[in-house]
């Protein structure tokens, strides 16, 4: 289905532009012009925040989090690194995930709710960065905390409709 | 904050790995890391390019303004602070759009579009405004409805049920938005009062 919705879209507003006798071509060109001036604000922001990231990962400080946590709550040690890289780095969620599918098989209880949590947020370091960084906002008041606890509540929710939906 | 985040990831990182004997690894990800930025630059590059390229066409026609014609009364209650009819209203929905559908991609794109016109309405320009932490809220949440990259994954690994997880995952993004928007309504409250 969401092979349809792109071309769809595109057709819709290249023929409504063309309906409104605008210079459809030119606005084009005007759009994709701009997206030069934001890749020049948005480049320096994702060299700063991949370097951060990779180092805080890499370090194996989150591990080390992750095994202390795993000694105090009782669920899956896999899920709970899934749970805490979430906001940090989706490309090391993305590899939680293919481990988490490749250890206990695709259609697994763990597997299901490691889906539930993956899909229901968002990297949010990632997007607050690239986002308020487009903009040169470096004083982001309660920006990540409002965030930060939007995903907590994410995740514990998906603990708890995973219980109900998927448990057995 | 963001200068604390960044200092408090890079230290703890460079400390945590010279006390463990990892910083051989550390010396690798420093130099690796700034090639995967400009690899993943040129991954999201083409994408802005061409959907701003599509958004001017709809914002030059008059298509966004309809659409924040009609969104602007939903929209209006959660952007009190944005004006009626502010093109950053309509950013934000088609933003919005396009991550409940599961398009990632051009979400991107609407959402930087949606900052740069929160930010022509913002006061102090050196400091986030209260609709765009709203708006950043709501993004980070992760609203989606058809988490694509999550059905694609489970496909290829040969799931006998795909998509399962698209009701369980709607509840929880739907209850961290939720979540999201309340403590974002308290927190902007205690910070005008400030």
């Amino acid at each position: 289905m969401s092979n349809y919705i792109i071309p769809l879209m595109i057709l819709g507003v290249v023929l409504y532009g063309f309906h409104k006798k605008i210079d459809i071509y030119d606005s084009f060109i005007d759009g994709v012009c701009e997206s030069f001036k934001m890749i020049y604000t948005i480049f320096p922001n994702l060299i700063a925040m991949i370097l951060s990231v990779n180092i805080l990962i890499e370090s194996g400080f989150l591990n080390w989090i992750i095994g202390f946590l795993g000694n105090i709550i009782q669920i899956p040690i896999e899920v709970l690194s899934l749970a805490i890289m979430r906001p940090i780095s989706g490309n090391a969620t993305l590899a939680l995930l293919n481990n988490i599918y490749q250890k206990f098989g695709v259609d697994h209880y763990i597997s299901l709710l490691a889906s539930t949590i993956q899909g229901s947020t968002d990297t949010t370091f990632y997007v607050l960065a690239l986002y308020y960084g487009s903009i040169g906002i470096k004083k982001t008041r309660y920006a990540f905390a409002t965030s930060l606890f939007a995903d907590a509540v994410g995740i514990i929710t998906s603990f708890i409709i995973c219980k109900i939906l998927f448990f057995n | 904050m963001v200068n604390k985040i960044w200092t408090f990831f890079i230290a703890i990182g460079i400390i945590f790995s010279l006390l463990s004997g990892n910083i051989s690894t550390i010396n690798n990800v420093i130099l690796e890391s700034a090639k995967s930025s400009l690899e993943l630059m040129m991954q999201i590059f083409p994408v802005i390019a061409l959907w701003l390229g599509i958004t001017n066409i709809a914002t030059n026609s008059g298509l966004l303004d309809i659409l924040s014609l009609k969104l602007s009364i939903i929209l209006g209650k959660l952007f009190p602070e944005v004006p009626k009819n502010h093109i950053s209203l309509s950013y934000m929905a088609s933003n919005m759009i396009a991550n409940i559908f599961g398009l990632g991609s051009a979400a991107t794109p609407f959402g930087l579009k949606a900052m740069s016109s929160l930010q022509e309405l913002n006061e102090n320009k050196k400091v986030a405004s209260r609709s765009m932490i709203t708006f950043t809220t709501i993004n980070t949440s992760g609203l989606t409805v058809i988490p694509t990259t999550i059905i694609a994954l489970r496909l290829l690994y040969g799931s006998t049920s795909p998509t399962i997880t698209v009701l369980s995952s709607f509840i929880a993004t739907l209850a961290s938005t939720l979540a999201g928007i309340i403590i974002d309504r308290i927190l902007a409250r205690r910070y005008t009062n400030v």
